[in-house]
């Protein structure tokens, strides 16, 4: 039994630890709020939002090869605006975005880096844009599924979330890959990446919580098996919160890993249930990413300690195969969740 | 004679438009509640929208808050406006602004044609109900409740708490008896009216104003006063996940749904395109008319609440990781763990592989590198073999492996110089069958050509580690189907326990073990533990073996194969 004494103290840390994340929330706040003049406006064509649109934010750059599919696939789930940042860009991003109908952009040459990885633009634009909306945060390489994504579209899903309660959905990113070399599976620019990255690791992934914001942290996959073997903690982060009803006080903490309030990070069911989540398909390593890691490796924009990910880097450029000879391919949604990757949760 | 439609409606008016015109083209007068929460704008737009129709009204609005009187007044005063003004109606069937028509109008004509007296509606007693939310049934009708459930939770439960503590119980009208059932019913002209016009309706009213959830205990109770021929089912197809809340069809639903024979179902996504196209159009070419059978699809619903409350037991991800003790099962399937086996037979990991017909790896959890089955660098669900990151999250490990070989039998060797972190996670866990074979550590240490200060040292090390995890399979907590022999204890009789696991592990074969794997040389063993004693250490977990005396041995190193009838 607990004494008085040690339910105290045990009361007092854990107050104290609220009132840290607490005043983590309004500093990653303010610092977004202070980013805004780091954006500069090149088409706004947010008047065109309507009450109960679902909005998706995302900050992108150099990404022609993805973004025609990418774009279409989440009009085609029921996305009704992009809100975009683009960042220092050189082939073409720019005016492509420009000229979609539903997108509005913003344009930057600020350090990815020291924004928080772009956290920072987008925190401003969901404070300004995305309150009380259904906001999906994502990158140009990701594109969300969930159950019955084939036959019921965001609003169906966002519309069931409200009935049950829930504020967020999970979504673990699957790192997609071709059968052979990587350079070797080729798209045409704007083609559909899920064509030629057809497989993916289906259970080699480790799952634990981190006790400070209850999130979960997921790492395995190709990357994990291959990359990391040897320093598996190093390994990136999986699990996501892509999609979020906004409210203008939340703030994400570490690309959409985690966020703040804690309590948003509770998209995982404790009691031996099934929460509903998705899936990111994770389109990574289309053959760009060998010309793109030599660019990143002395760019150093993309790991908070980017010294330490050379070895990574070497490894992506030298064309290595992901495939190997347990790997799944790529089907229904309903086969990947009967690999426990997602779940419907209640929903029927 | 024919049937009229009472419809309450509140969100996506312009299918109930739809739907209204549906019926009401057909011949079934309809009378539209819209609840008074709803802006006069689209209110407006509904009535214009139906203006063309001659047999749809609009009755009085009441607001509709879940659980309130409102419904009921709302489907009381439609209701006397369908009866008043539609004198061919015989039925009055309430639906919702979300029903959808699964069946032609006309079958459900002829359907209550042969069965005019027949007032369909859900009407059990408060004992005999399993679904009621938040554990109230009979104190629906016994306490009060004028907090709302869904806005001011908290309030609602320490009322209720209260009113229990001091025993507080409303005194229900003497001829009542609660019943409960779905608040989607078709009732005849004459019951309804015989409610409508009861005598003692005023006061019948204010009893249930104040009765929690009226909308489905009002009618349902006041039926079993006036109706003669009650059938108690809802000819309305609705499903309820677990929290209470009614399930949403959509457009993927549409074969389920014509496999129901329901007439109604409710309630319908609003965008679900196909459904609405499917189910109201006219050139339908239907089956034989079937009577309607929700029990048909009710599998899959329980399914569904079962994967929402139950999980699927050993998965660990992105939307279910349970707290220690709440997993329904830590891991996917049972699976064998082998202790010391690999250390006394030669040949062990292909016999139990031929013997039991399961996938044998070996050390899984060996410090250097994973051995799988067949030696493989990359097993099922791509784990890999690396140590380091096995060991970065051994529970993953080995919830992954069990949960990716679902359906097939994993038998691992396990031992005191692998990673020992999962030690209380298998022998708490029910699907782990742990034989342990304790002191066999020691064979391999006897055949090795090492110092014998360095196996002396060893031997300590493997014996402390082991005895810690013997230590932890014998905790009162353990789960794991756990059997423990000594080394000495073994090789006496090793036929019986491998029998005795084998059996276990394949229940089906049920055939006796012809062939035992190949022992290991034990010549000498006792001389061997002897010595270590002489140095200082005290092995005592392989048993007595008495030295220059190897019983066992001699009968398995003749060449031949261990016999038993």
């Amino acid at each position: 039994m607990k004494g008085p004494v040690q339910k105290l103290s045990a009361f007092v840390s854990s107050a104290a630890q609220a009132y840290g994340l607490r005043m983590r929330r309004r500093r990653h706040l303010w610092r977004s709020f202070r980013s805004r003049h780091a954006l500069r406006v090149v088409k706004d064509r947010s008047g065109t939002i309507h009450r109960g649109d679902i909005l998706c934010f995302m900050t992108v750059r150099n990404e022609m090869l993805r973004l025609p599919h990418f774009l279409d696939h989440h009009r085609k789930l029921g996305v009704d605006h992009f809100l975009i940042v683009e960042n220092d860009s050189t082939d073409g991003t720019r005016d492509y975005l420009a000229a979609q109908a539903d997108v509005s952009l913003w344009t930057t040459k600020a350090s990815y880096k020291l924004s928080r990885f772009g956290l920072d633009w987008v925190t401003w634009l969901q404070m300004r844009h995305g309150h009380g909306h259904w906001c999906l945060t994502l990158d140009a390489d990701e594109l969300l599924i969930y159950p019955y994504w084939e036959t019921r579209n965001l609003p169906a899903l966002t519309g069931w979330l409200d009935d049950q309660g829930l504020e967020a959905m999970g979504a673990m990113m699957l790192d997609l890959y071709p059968e052979g070399p990587l350079s070797e599976a080729e798209i045409a620019a704007g083609g559909d990446p899920l064509t030629v990255m057809r497989w993916f690791d289906a259970g080699n992934y480790a799952v634990q919580v981190q006790d400070r914001m209850g999130n979960l942290w997921i790492q395995g996959g190709p990357r994990a098996r291959l990359f990391f073997e040897t320093e598996p903690r190093r390994a990136p982060t999986l699990n996501k919160i892509p999609l979020v009803r906004w409210d203008w006080r939340f703030a994400y903490v570490n690309s959409t890993h985690s966020m703040l309030p804690p309590r948003m990070n509770a998209v995982y069911a404790r009691d031996g249930g099934e929460q509903i989540s998705g899936l990111l398909l994770h389109t990574k390593f289309l053959p760009e990413i060998i010309s793109k890691s030599a660019e990143e490796k002395t760019r150093q924009q993309h790991f908070a300690n980017s010294a330490l990910y050379e070895g990574y880097y070497d490894s992506v450029m030298s064309d290595p195969v992901l495939h190997c000879a347990a790997s799944e391919r790529l089907s229904s949604w309903r086969r990947l969740e009967a690999l426990g990757l997602m779940s419907r949760g209640g929903w029927i | 004679m024919t049937v009229g439609f009472v419809m309450l409606c509140h969100t996506a008016l312009d299918r109930a438009a739809q739907i209204a015109r549906h019926w009401a083209e057909r011949g079934c007068p309809v009378v539209v509640h819209v609840d008074r929460r709803v802006a006069s704008k689209p209110y407006g737009q509904l009535v214009a929208d139906l203006a063309d129709l001659p047999n749809v009204r609009f009755s009085g609005r009441h607001a509709c808050e879940w659980g309130t009187w409102g419904i009921v007044a709302a489907s009381q005063e439609a209701a006397t406006l369908m009866l008043r003004d539609f004198s061919d109606v015989r039925h009055v069937y309430l639906a919702s602004g979300s029903c959808l028509p699964l069946r032609p109008v006309e079958e459900l004509r002829t359907y209550l044609d042969e069965r005019p007296k027949t007032d369909f509606i859900e009407s059990v007693t408060t004992e005999d109900v399993g679904w009621t939310i938040g554990g109230l049934d009979f104190e629906r009708f016994t306490l009060r409740f004028p907090f709302s459930w869904r806005k001011q939770k908290w309030w609602f439960d320490t009322y209720v708490k209260l009113q229990r503590m001091v025993r507080f119980r409303r005194k229900i009208p003497a001829e009542l008896v609660p019943h409960l059932g779905s608040q989607w019913w078709c009732l005849t002209r004459q019951t309804l009216s015989a409610i409508l016009e009861h005598p003692e309706r005023a006061k019948i009213d204010r009893y249930f104003q104040k009765v929690w959830i009226p909308d489905e205990s009002y009618f349902q109770t006041l039926v079993r006063q006036v109706s003669s021929t009650v059938e108690s089912r809802s000819l309305t197809l609705s499903k309820f996940d677990f929290q209470g809340k009614p399930h949403i069809f959509y457009d993927d639903h549409l074969q389920l749904l014509r496999r129901s024979d329901c007439f109604v179902a409710r309630k319908i996504w609003p965008d679900a395109v196909k459904l609405y196209g499917a189910f109201l159009s006219d050139d339908r070419s239907r089956q034989a008319a079937a009577e309607p059978n929700p029990g048909k699809i009710d599998r899959l619903f329980a399914k569904a609440v079962e994967r929402r409350t139950k999980g699927r037991p050993g998965l660990y991800m992105q939307s279910r990781f349970p707290n220690e003790n709440f997993e329904n099962g830590r891991t996917a399937g049972p699976y064998s763990v082998f202790c010391g086996f690999a250390d006394v037979f030669e040949n062990f990991e292909i016999w139990l592989s031929k013997a039991s017909g399961t996938r044998v790896h070996g050390h899984l959890f060996a410090p250097d590198r994973v051995y799988f089955a067949g030696g493989e660098s990359v097993y099922n669900g791509a784990l890999c073999d690396s140590a380091k990151v096995r060991d970065y999250n051994p529970k993953s490990f080995l919830t992954s492996l069990i949960w990716n070989t679902r359906g097939e039998r994993q038998c691992f060797q396990f031992g005191p110089a692998d990673t020992q972190k999962l030690n209380w996670f298998m022998s708490l866990d029910g699907n782990a069958q742990i034989s342990v074979i304790s002191g066999a550590w020691a064979v391999p240490l006897f055949h090795s050509n090492q110092n014998f200060s360095d196996i002396r040292r060893e031997a300590a090390r493997l014996q402390k580690i082991e005895q810690e995890f013997l230590n932890v399979l014998r905790s009162p907590y353990a789960k794991a189907r756990v059997r423990v022999w000594s080394l000495a204890d073994f090789i006496e009789n090793p036929m019986e326990p491998l029998q005795t696991i084998i059996d276990e592990i394949g229940p089906r074969q049920g055939r006796r073990l012809t062939e035992a794997p190949r022992m290991a040389d034990l010549t000498g063993f006792g001389q061997f533990l002897q010595n270590l004693r002489n140095q200082g250490m005290q092995p005592v977990l392989m048993g007595d073996f008495p030295v220059g005396d190897d019983p066992a041995t001699k009968s398995t190193r003749r060449g031949r194969p261990y016999l038993v009838k």
